[in-house]
């Protein structure tokens, strides 16, 4: 009974039955339809040849990783120390002037104090500890203070100990770092890595990331190309 | 008579006569008095200017539309509330040509942007003053904007049938917000910078799509010489070309669906006589 009903309210499929004039045999589509349907297809398809390209132009930065393979040289191996922290200054974009160089804090690693953390990423542990001054809560340069050994972020009170780590404030996870190696004698500072509460390290990451616990998982990694 | 007065262009000729009709005018009005081409256009020179508006209103068809649009009927009580939307879109007008005339000499180069601002202040004239209006005018379109909202708000005028102009007026909101946002970082002093930086990292702490959002703001990972020139295309560019657009949409609507009475006057009762009841 039910399909009879639906079987009326249908129109049916060949336009010949319809009663169209012109009608050929077995033609299901109307040219009325037809060429509404193409004239939409083609500009859809014109449309999407300049727009879709545009906007992977302007979305592309969101798909590429950001790392640089580039190592910079912040000087010879007599001017660091394992008890204090040493400013120096790299580029991390030469094209924007003063606004592209960052300051960094420089020491020597300490096997006894800093116990052999896994921020290496391996057993050979990094012979530096090179902080970024990239405070993580939202990105002020945070300033180092030797007689408390701490850091601390002017914007909102953000406080880092000697490691890096969160002292105290908004910050959602310790400084973040840089390879480090030495080449003749000369220390030499590499890419940017992110390390969460056990200096387990991380790619880098923007300020304001969690990547303790569950967390990490709400703030992806870029991804690699 | 013609062949007597020197060539004129085709366009002036006086065109030949039909079969059924007679002499054409004289160019040059006879002794007697009678007119001749030249007088008749003499006259109708002094109406040119309303020919020019006659001929463009009928091939346009603008008074009809002006006069649904600016003289449409409004409720009793409309007051002076009612204005602080027409001045919101004065201070976005306001702005765009301020704006315009800033691009001519500001320059979005990280490394240029600071000395081109500053060359505007000082060594422009009357850089001090556009610039000047177009920083405070930001300011006050926002304060502007919300007093709009609020006004809609407290007369109850996003009701039925007026939520859509609502939600485009939120959106709108949303927009002129994102043009303070992205206008702070051009004069890329100190305060802009390290304000885009922390603003930047605000988006960036949103779960999931936060490091995709901070990543588009910032053109890469870092803060880099891409970032000022994209703040720059959006904040002169794609959002207010969306905001005029929108603007359109809000005003349509304004003048389709008419504004709302405000909320303290009443209908009028009419007391039913005994007839109509």
């Amino acid at each position: 009974m039910a399909e009879n009903r639906s079987d009326k309210n249908r129109k049916p499929r060949y336009t010949a039955d319809r009663g169209m004039p012109g009608a050929f045999e077995g033609e299901t589509v109307t040219r009325r339809g037809f060429m509404t349907g193409g004239a939409l297809a083609a500009g859809g398809i014109a449309s999407a040849a300049f727009a879709l390209p545009a906007l992977g132009f302007a979305l592309a930065p969101m798909f590429t990783d950001g790392t640089v393979d580039r190592w910079q040289d912040v000087g010879p191996e007599s001017d660091f120390n394992p008890t204090a922290y040493v400013p120096k200054v790299i580029n991390t974009d030469p094209g924007v002037g003063e606004a592209g160089k960052a300051t960094i804090y420089v020491r020597k690693f300490d096997p006894e104090s800093d116990k052999p953390s896994p921020s290496d990423g391996g057993s050979d542990p990094i012979p530096y500890v090179v902080l970024s001054t990239r405070c993580v809560h939202l990105g002020c340069p945070v300033r180092y203070y030797q007689a408390p050994k701490r850091f601390v972020c002017p914007c909102h009170g953000g406080i880092y100990d000697f490691q890096g780590k969160v002292d105290g404030g908004p910050p959602v996870r310790p400084l973040d770092r840089f390879e480090a190696r030495v080449t003749n004698g000369r220390v030499e500072v590499g890419e940017r890595f992110s390390v969460n509460s056990e200096l387990r390290r991380f790619s880098p990451r923007d300020p304001s990331n969690h990547l303790d616990g569950l967390w990490q998982y709400l703030y992806p990694a870029r991804p690699s190309t | 008579m013609s062949k007597l007065t020197p060539p004129l262009p085709k366009f002036l000729r006086p065109a030949p006569p039909r079969p059924s009709e007679k002499e054409p005018t004289p160019d040059i009005g006879e002794p007697n008095g009678k007119p001749g081409r030249a007088d008749k256009l003499r006259e109708s020179a002094g109406e040119g200017g309303a020919q020019v508006i006659g001929w463009l209103d009928e091939r346009t068809g603008t008074s009809p539309f002006l006069r649904g649009f600016l003289f449409r009927k409004v409720p009793k009580g409309t007051n002076w509330f009612y204005s602080l939307g027409s001045a919101t879109m004065f201070a976005f007008v306001s702005q765009a040509v301020t704006g315009v005339f800033l691009a001519m000499y500001y320059n979005p180069d990280a490394t240029r942007a600071y000395e081109s601002a500053s060359y505007i202040t000082n060594e422009v004239f009357a850089g001090e003053l556009v610039r000047g209006m177009h920083k405070w005018g930001s300011t006050v379109m926002i304060v502007l904007l919300f007093l709009h909202m609020a006004r809609t708000f407290v007369f109850g005028a996003y009701k039925y049938p007026r939520e859509l102009n609502w939600v485009i007026g939120v959106v709108l909101l949303v927009l002129t917000l994102a043009m303070g946002l992205t206008g702070y970082l051009l004069p890329f002093d100190q305060r802009s910078y390290w304000a885009t930086i922390v603003a930047v990292n605000l988006n960036a702490s949103a779960p999931l799509i936060g490091p995709f959002l901070a990543d588009f703001l910032r053109g890469g990972a870092e803060f880099s010489s891409v970032t000022i020139t994209r703040f720059y295309a959006l904040h002169m560019l794609l959002i207010p070309g969306l905001i005029a657009a929108l603007i359109g949409a809000h005003l349509y609507l304004v003048a389709k669906l008419g504004t709302t009475a405000p909320p303290w006057l009443r209908a009028e009762k009419k007391e039913l006589t005994k007839e109509e009841i």
